[in-house]
């Protein structure tokens, strides 16, 4: 029985907010900082997608149908490249038709909103699908949450939505010994498949490419040390490790590059995708996850977004305008509704030190996590005053 | 009749109300004829220099060697320059500071360096506020030689050795302006190098003007000066510059409640959040406002998120200039719950934009002001109470509108200064 490796790339941009002041509340109601986001989108693509994409079109050219990948694009930076480099969106799509790349469903807005309304959570991942056929042509089929956060009832909650497989972490905590090597299923409702994420090998290239220097060859060798019995290694990645995280000189893209030949001719794996992967593994088991997790920071958990003071605030602030903003049918409104709970926001506002406190940084337009509270609780008063002023109107109308 | 003057701040290079002070006190002794030189550590080109004439301590020069220098040197042996201990920096801060300017604490315990020939001040509140200060002394005896005047004023402890070496150099009289306390800034955990400049610069004037009756019984009490040696001269006001309806008005369409100073211990910052939280549960409308910057920042920001109020209560950073008249200008009612305020410009500022204020009793203002709501700092109900009475009840708010400003245009810097000068005049043989 062949193995099978998955890739899966995230790819994401947050829309930064501009510097907003209290005592622009009540009159300015643009947030966005078009210069910042322009810039940063227009490096990452030079930096990465562009790259990244040559290079994995070479391999699909090479090679057929013996390598496939994954992706998942957020709405919002879809929307970006759209905005700012419309030829990186056109790179994707040309990655896309080759028919050997799997589009991945998620929420539009790369947002929490699956920790805090159902409802919210359907719609985005509904506007989500919209977005993936309009520009790609195609109806993902397998979901992934933002920054992989799952749960048990999160799980079942996509399922209901008619999902049959969805991407997690495979966290230590919820595997103990277990090996995140076979397919899984959702402890509520098994109909549900899961796929975790190998952290062991993905990190190897995500994280400590440079302090542990090693080759296609090494990385051959320790996928084919592997147990004989297991049926998947899952790598799923930042997109960004590609020329970002992990920079250019770093040999990355070398490495990339050796990568699937020395895989394919190398060792016993073949490379499959999620979709594929459903279709051809049975669950081992259930995967009990009562506690949600996700694939960031050391903890695997839902502090790098949640949890301290000023992100609890903030989470609970924007949510409880839930309600009222379902019932506005003003388009900038929806538009900013949607922006406004992308998770970078509440990302930015983490106090945690150590070696996490980098990652966060990077792409971090604020000078500290006090600032990103202070802008973005700004920013929110002048949208909760729209949104107060638009729904008096509507009642007075009614 | 002239002064030399000693400052430390001066507009618009100001982090507290000292130069403001020194502003308007300078342009009342000019309406009463009283010529001011204004030595400041750093002067950068761009003050108002209508009323005085500014000296800049960083462009004298200083030849140690120099008989004149050296035996004011030799004479004023107990100025201490070994001190490494910032005044304005808390525990945590000075951590801080240590870690990234180390090279700093090594160039700071070479003490030549205050002997070179020029020297160049910051002017600021940093690592070497200690160092600056005793060359601040060294200036003040050599610029004391080059000019002529009849007496000597030194605004706070940071000039207290200048003012004394000028005296020392030349026999002139000296007058010492205490415009805060080492007690005022740091309740009881007072820096002692700090009050042994203060006390020793007290001792060493021939008088000594305190900017409120608070302030003069500390100075009475805790330092033990001769009461008949201090003299109360309440601080005024400038008139402001644009009349409120030029300011833009806030775009929330609801009560803006303001707290504007530095976030630090003696502001009682504290006391503001949790008075604005107790209004919270009762008018959730009313949207607070903390304007400044300060060591207590980054700790009012996370108790406003653990009370969670964030969407209410707003911070917008340090203003300066025009952002203070624009951020009363949008401003409901002004509140300033210090601690110990010797004087407190700040509520005046407001008052003459036409904002009710609530002050501490704990302040020297509210010696002065009648038409102020007061309450003790410690009493959060009675903040809150007062807060909350002028967001509702409108013949309130209204009367302190009015009247407020009519108060305040009265308390003028040109009634100050006469003040000023009939202490000068005493002292002045």
């Amino acid at each position: 029985m062949s193995k099978s490796i998955c890739f899966y790339f995230q790819v994401h941009q947050p829309y930064r907010l501009r510097t907003y002041r209290f005592f622009e509340i009540g009159k300015k109601h643009y947030y966005y900082d078009d210069y910042s986001n322009r810039m940063f989108m227009r490096r990452v693509a030079e930096k990465c997608y562009l790259p990244m994409n040559e290079l994995l079109m070479r391999q699909i050219d090479k090679f057929g149908d013996k390598v496939k990948f994954a992706f998942s694009f957020s709405g919002v930076v879809i929307e970006q490249m759209e905005q700012f480099a419309p030829e990186v969106l056109e790179s994707f799509q040309k990655l896309v038709a080759t028919g050997k790349v799997e589009v991945l469903s998620e929420t539009y807005a790369h947002s929490l909103a699956s920790l805090s309304n159902p409802d919210e959570f359907k719609r985005q991942v509904m506007a989500h699908k919209h977005k993936m056929k309009e520009v790609f042509g195609v109806t993902p089929k397998t979901f992934r949450n933002t920054e992989l956060i799952y749960s048990d009832e999160i799980g079942a909650a996509v399922a209901d939505m008619g999902y049959k497989l969805m991407l997690t972490e495979g966290a230590k905590h919820i595997l103990g010994w277990k090996s995140p090597n076979y397919m899984y299923a959702n402890a509520i409702n098994p109909k549900l498949k899961v796929l975790l994420r190998n952290f062991k090998f993905s990190d190897e290239i995500a994280f400590r490419f440079v302090q542990d220097g090693f080759r296609a060859e090494d990385f051959v060798n320790w996928l084919n040390a592997l147990p004989e019995e297991e049926e998947v290694v899952n790598i799923f990645m930042d997109y960004e490790t590609f020329g970002e995280h992990q920079q250019a000189e770093t040999g990355i893209f070398d490495f990339m590059e050796r990568l699937p030949e020395a895989i394919l001719k190398g060792s016993k794996f073949k490379f499959a995708t999620p979709q594929e992967l459903a279709k051809a593994l049975q669950p081992v088991s259930a995967v009990n996850v009562p506690n949600v997790l996700s694939w960031s920071d050391e903890e695997r958990d839902l502090t790098a977004w949640l949890g301290n003071p000023l992100q609890d605030d903030a989470f609970r602030a924007l949510y409880d305008l839930n309600a009222k903003v379902h019932r506005i049918k003003d388009e900038e409104l929806q538009q900013d509704w949607t922006l406004l709970q992308t998770s970078d926001h509440f990302y930015y506002m983490c106090t945690k030190w150590l070696s996490d406190g980098v990652v966060h940084k990077y792409f971090n337009h604020y000078a500290s996590p006090y600032d990103a509270y202070v802008n973005y609780m700004n920013v929110l008063t002048d949208f909760a005053d729209r949104v107060n002023q638009l729904s008096k109107r509507k009642v007075k109308a009614e | 009749m002239r002064v030399l003057m000693f400052g430390w701040e001066f507009p618009p290079h100001i982090t507290g109300g000292l130069g403001t002070a020194c502003f308007g006190m300078t342009k009342g002794l000019a309406k009463n004829d009283v010529d001011v030189l204004f030595v400041v550590p750093r002067a950068y080109g761009d003050e108002d220099e209508t009323n005085v004439r500014l000296l800049n301590a960083s462009d004298v020069t200083i030849d140690i060697d120099h008989e004149k220098d050296r035996s004011y040197w030799e004479r004023v042996q107990y100025m201490e320059i070994g001190s490494n201990i910032i005044p304005y920096v808390g525990p945590e801060q000075f951590a801080n500071v240590l870690e990234s300017d180390r090279h700093v604490v090594e160039h700071f315990n070479r003490s030549g360096s205050v002997f070179a020939r020029n020297y160049q001040f910051s002017g600021k509140y940093g690592m070497n506020l200690m160092e600056e200060v005793a060359r601040y002394a060294l200036i003040g005896s050599s610029l004391a030689t080059k000019y002529d005047f009849d007496v000597i004023h030194a605004h706070d402890w940071l000039t207290y050795s200048a003012g004394i070496a000028a005296k020392e150099t030349t026999g002139k009289p000296l007058v010492v302006h205490m415009h805060a306390t080492e007690f005022d800034r740091s309740g009881e955990n007072i820096n002692t190098d700090v009050y042994a400049i203060e006390r020793r610069g007290m001792e060493a004037a021939d008088r000594v003007i305190t900017v409120s009756n608070l302030t003069r019984n500390i100075v009475i009490n805790k330092y033990g000066i001769d009461p008949a040696k201090v003299v109360t001269v309440h601080n005024a006001v400038e008139p402001n510059d644009k009349p409120k309806s030029e300011y833009e008005r806030s775009g929330l369409d609801a009560k803006v409640v303001t707290f504007l100073g530095r976030i630090t211990y003696q502001k009682g910052p504290a006391y503001f959040i949790e008075a604005a939280h107790k209004i919270h549960q009762v008018d959730p409308s009313i949207h607070f406002v903390m304007a400044g910057t300060g060591d207590m920042l980054e700790g009012m920001i996370r108790r406003v998120a653990q009370l969670g109020m964030g969407s209410h209560f707003h911070f917008t950073g340090f203003l300066k200039g025009e952002a203070v008249d624009q951020m009363f200008a949008m401003t409901d009612v002004f509140v300033m719950p210090s601690i110990s305020e010797p004087f407190g410009i700040v509520p005046l500022e407001a008052m003459r934009l036409n904002v009710p204020v609530v002050i501490s009793k704990q302040s020297g203002v509210s010696e002065v002001v009648k038409h102020a709501l007061k309450v003790d700092f410690w009493d959060i109900n009675g903040l809150a109470d007062s807060i909350y009475a002028l967001c509702h009840y409108k013949p309130l708010a209204d009367c302190f509108k009015d009247e407020g400003k009519d108060e305040v245009d009265s308390l003028k810097w040109e009634a100050a200064a006469k003040k000023i000068k009939a202490v000068y005049e005493s002292v002045v043989q």
